[in-house]
């Protein structure tokens, strides 16, 4: 299925934020995420199906003013 | 003392994480500048990539207490979603509330700020808004619940410093509780001085150290004008005067006659 990650458009099989987080290279890495605009804490990827067209944002730390 | 929702700090100056020609020299910038608070920010991370792990292992060893902001966002609920994401990623309650209007003056959005500041002092977090010197919008975000509130001086990066000095001084007057930090738009020693000048409890500023010819000394610059500022306005400043004032005893002048009196 075509979702949005970090607004580009990619073909993913993860049934869940848990399975794509893991096929990206993020499963240990100091990441964020949120789906269709609302935060996704780390303890719920794996409860967070994914569907069509979903908005996915990863994201971790950056230099900030 | 600097204290923000019950923490106490040594330095009165904060300081962004942002636009450093290196890693090196933020460093460097953040040890000669005392500062024991630094912004961070979250960003989208590229598919097996390791920046924002290679950062945060560099804020992590200056041991210094982080501040995450929503920099960038424009809608409240963008807002709140950024907040919770930073809150989980920085395990900290604190964030650098950032609703912005436009992307000429980024000037914050005080409606969605005060939307969004509500929204998450619900959930616990201790919210540090970026606003302006706005009386009334002051009073919303006081009224919601926050406890410090971060007025500009002129728009992100201008460094044409208090723009609005009476407002900032007015804003100082009425809120003499609340922790006041002067964030953006500071750009020389001197006009951080200003602000610490009027009893702001702090300054907050990035692009001055930053872009500055050398970062680590202008840093060092900034750390002490804080300090001058501050013990400046804790000293009592005199109220200044339309004509002069002989600081030289009038009595006993030589050559004095009294005709010369007008």
């Amino acid at each position: 299925m075509q979702i949005l990650l970090n607004g580009e458009p990619i073909a993913t099989d993860a049934r869940t934020l848990d399975e794509l987080c893991a096929k990206l290279g993020f499963a240990e890495a100091k990441v964020a995420t949120a789906v269709n605009g609302s935060f996704v804490a780390a303890a719920k990827r794996g409860l967070t199906p994914l569907a069509p067209k979903d908005e996915v944002e990863i994201v971790s730390p950056r230099q900030g003013g | 003392m600097l204290t923000l929702y019950g923490e106490r700090f040594a330095s009165r100056l904060l300081l962004g994480t942002a636009q450093y020609p290196s890693p090196a020299i933020l460093r460097q910038a953040v040890e000669a500048s005392s500062a024991e608070i630094v912004t961070v920010s979250l960003r989208r991370e590229a598919a097996r990539a390791r920046a924002g792990q290679g950062f945060w292992e560099l804020i992590e060893q200056l041991g210094v207490r982080v501040l995450p902001n929503t920099a960038g966002c424009r809608a409240a609920k963008e807002a709140v979603a950024t907040a919770e994401m930073a809150r989980e990623l920085f395990d900290t309650p604190w964030i650098k509330l950032e609703v912005i209007a436009n992307d000429d003056t980024l000037q914050p959005e005080v409606f969605g700020l005060v939307e969004a500041a509500a929204i998450l002092i619900a959930q616990g977090f201790q919210v540090l808004p970026y606003t302006t010197e706005d009386l009334s919008v002051a009073e919303r975000l006081v009224g919601v619940g926050c406890a410090v509130l971060m007025p500009w001086a002129a728009p992100i990066g201008s460094a044409r410093g208090l723009i609005n000095r009476e407002g900032l001084k007015t804003l100082r007057a009425y809120f003499p509780d609340t922790a006041l930090i002067v964030d953006a738009g500071i750009g020389a020693p001197s006009q951080a001085a200003e602000a610490m000048e009027l009893g702001y409890d702090a300054v907050l500023l990035n692009t001055a150290i930053a872009k500055a010819g050398d970062p680590v000394t202008m840093a060092a610059a900034f750390a002490r004008a804080v300090e001058a500022g501050r013990l400046g306005f804790e000293a009592g400043l005199i109220e200044p005067r339309d004509m002069a004032s002989p600081s030289t005893p009038v009595a006993g002048t030589p050559f004095f006659k009294i005709d010369r009196v007008s």
